[in-house]
């Protein structure tokens, strides 16, 4: 790490100002909401410190918790999905060549790069053309789809380092094709798998625009209700929840860290 | 598996196995869905939503009234200023990051409230901007001003939101690639005479220029199709094209419109993406690497999603 010298002339930089700003930007709105679920008055005037927002929050908001458990059954179920067909497809696309193969790889890029509006949108039509009824259904087929490429590169890049021959040693040494898959590939690219999984969780239980378009009367995930909040009728419950939120937010980093860190320096 | 296969076919029947579910789950899920757009923008429309069988070109030319038109044109210059603005307080940011020697603490500040919920996030933002919101509270307290200032609901509370919600979009790309920039060129830049700011741009954007191409299209692209911050933040005059797709659906229930308004977007996100591939494969080529244009896609991609759990 000789690259240090460069600014050792003047530790207060430009650059270092511009990123501490951009932290404090960054944070401000965060913080502000937070400061006022505490708040015990309705507006932005503080009045005195108080827990009656997460009183409602806890007890007197069933279809939040309805629209929670909405949330975490599609997280739970596409997440699932996606990691099974996301892991399988990276150990094919790696090792072998087969008819349609560069068509998935393709095809499994591209959800992750056009913008959400069309996921969504094309996935309505779809829906509607295939006489599909909108619902729990159909918000779990479009997590899954845009849950599997996350898998998928993440168990790609872990297999990139992985050394084939362990799998022909395996072979050679009598194991068939499931005794390999469980005994040998599976253990190795489990810290992928499972980040990977992680990954669809929290953007499962984060994505508002594709599910906005594919839920149906009564599949309304957490993020729809907190639209519904924002659009009709902003109750101070939404900062307590928005506190917690937050709060899952840094515990999910957090089970992240080792990864942010390898990332950062392999990439 | 039986013995008596050829290798050959062997490889085709594992193949398709491990990677056969999951090429099916696209098909239909999302080539068949993307076709049907496309099929339907040149199609009649339905008189209550939906198609009529017959081939027209009426969409495409209801995209240039001049309603419409300028939506287009708005969009465009939101997302080039947004995206031109976040790319600027994002370079000076991933240097600074890039230097650090607490790097993983100060990916963990930026990725925090990258993480949040967008809506939460958005949320946040009217609760300070609004006419009762924060702002305005805090400056009536000190008496500033009598009545509130009508921050919100206009156009450049949409830029400010925008640039708020994918400025971490534009820095994780950014610091990944100056991180691995050597920095001692920039001593031997300043050594031959170079000023500070000028061995940066003569010498360091050159060698960054993957890492300033990912920034952009993974900035721009979710800019341009933006539809939860206009619809929330923006007034009557901050629509983008966004809007008017979902509003052609269910509102307007004008489907082809909103087909070919969504292959406008599809077409220009991948102009942008291989763009970008051309620009991360000019400097590989520099560097003197040969790398496949899938290689490219998924080390550029790669580079930007590792960081990011939201879209």
């Amino acid at each position: 790490m000789n690259y240090h010298k460069y600014s050792s002339k003047s530790g207060f930089s430009f650059s270092y100002v511009m990123l501490a700003l951009v932290i404090v930007f960054l944070f401000i709105p965060l913080f502000v909401v937070v400061f006022f679920s505490f708040n015990s008055a309705r507006g932005m005037q503080w009045d005195h410190a108080s827990l009656i927002w997460y009183k409602r929050l806890i007890f007197e908001s069933p279809s939040l918790w309805s629209a929670f458990r909405n949330s975490l059954i599609i997280a739970l179920t596409s997440s699932v999905t996606a990691t099974v067909l996301g892991s399988l497809a990276a150990i094919g696309i790696k090792w072998y060549r087969f008819h349609g193969r560069s068509y998935i790889t393709t095809v499994s890029y591209l959800p992750m790069v056009l913008p959400e509006v069309i996921i969504g949108i094309s996935m309505l039509i779809f829906f509607s053309a295939v006489k599909v009824r909108l619902g729990m259904f159909t918000i779990f087929a479009a997590h899954t789809t845009f849950n599997l490429p996350f898998v998928f590169m993440m168990v790609s890049a872990r297999l990139d380092e992985f050394d084939y021959s362990t799998v022909e040693a395996a072979r050679d040494l009598g194991a068939n094709e499931r005794q390999t898959l469980t005994k040998v590939i599976i253990p190795t690219i489990i810290p992928a798998v499972l980040s990977g999984f992680l990954m669809c969780i929290t953007m499962s239980l984060e994505d508002f625009v594709i599910t906005f378009f594919v839920s149906g009367p009564g599949s309304g995930t957490l993020p729809l209700y907190v639209y519904s909040m924002i659009r009709y009728g902003v109750s101070p419950v939404i900062n307590a929840l928005s506190f917690v939120m937050i709060l899952g937010t840094m515990v999910i980093a957090f089970i992240f860290r080792k990864f942010l860190k390898t990332v950062a320096a392999s990439s | 598996m039986k013995k008596t296969l050829k290798p050959r076919e062997r490889e085709q029947l594992l193949g398709t196995m491990y990677g056969g579910p999951m090429g099916l789950w696209f098909t239909l899920f999302f080539t068949v869905p993307l076709g049907i757009i496309i099929l339907y923008s040149f199609m009649k429309r339905g008189l209550y939503g939906g198609v009529e069988w017959e081939f027209t070109l009426d969409a495409y030319r209801q995209m240039f009234n001049p309603s419409f038109a300028m939506v287009v044109v708005r969009t465009l210059w939101i997302s080039v200023l947004s995206t031109f603005l976040c790319i600027l307080i994002a370079i000076p940011c991933g240097y600074a990051m890039a230097k650090s020697k607490h790097q993983t603490f100060l990916l963990f500040l930026i990725i925090i409230p990258f993480w949040t919920n967008s809506l939460i996030r958005i949320y946040a933002w009217i609760s300070i901007l609004s006419t009762e919101g924060f702002i305005n509270s805090l400056l009536m307290r000190i008496g500033l001003i009598d009545s509130g200032l009508k921050l919100i609901y206009n156009n450049g509370a949409v830029v400010l939101v925008l640039i708020y919600m994918y400025l971490p979009f534009a820095i994780l790309p950014l610091f990944t690639t100056i991180d691995k920039f050597d920095f001692s060129l920039l001593d031997a830049a300043r050594d031959l005479g170079a000023t500070k700011l000028g061995a940066i741009v003569k010498v360091m954007f050159p060698n960054i220029r993957s890492g300033l191409s990912t920034a952009f299209i993974f900035t721009f692209i979710p800019i341009f199709g933006a539809y939860t911050v206009p619809l929330l933040v923006g007034g009557k005059d901050s629509t983008m094209i966004g809007n008017i797709i979902v509003d052609q659906v269910s509102k307007t229930r004008n489907w082809p419109l909103a087909s070919a308004f969504s292959m406008i977007l599809t077409l220009i996100s991948l102009v942008g993406v291989f763009w970008m591939l051309y620009n991360g494969k000019r400097e590989q080529m520099q560097k003197g690497s040969k790398k496949t244009t899938q290689q490219a896609l998924e080390h550029n991609i790669k580079a930007h999603h590792s960081l990011r759990g939201t879209k």
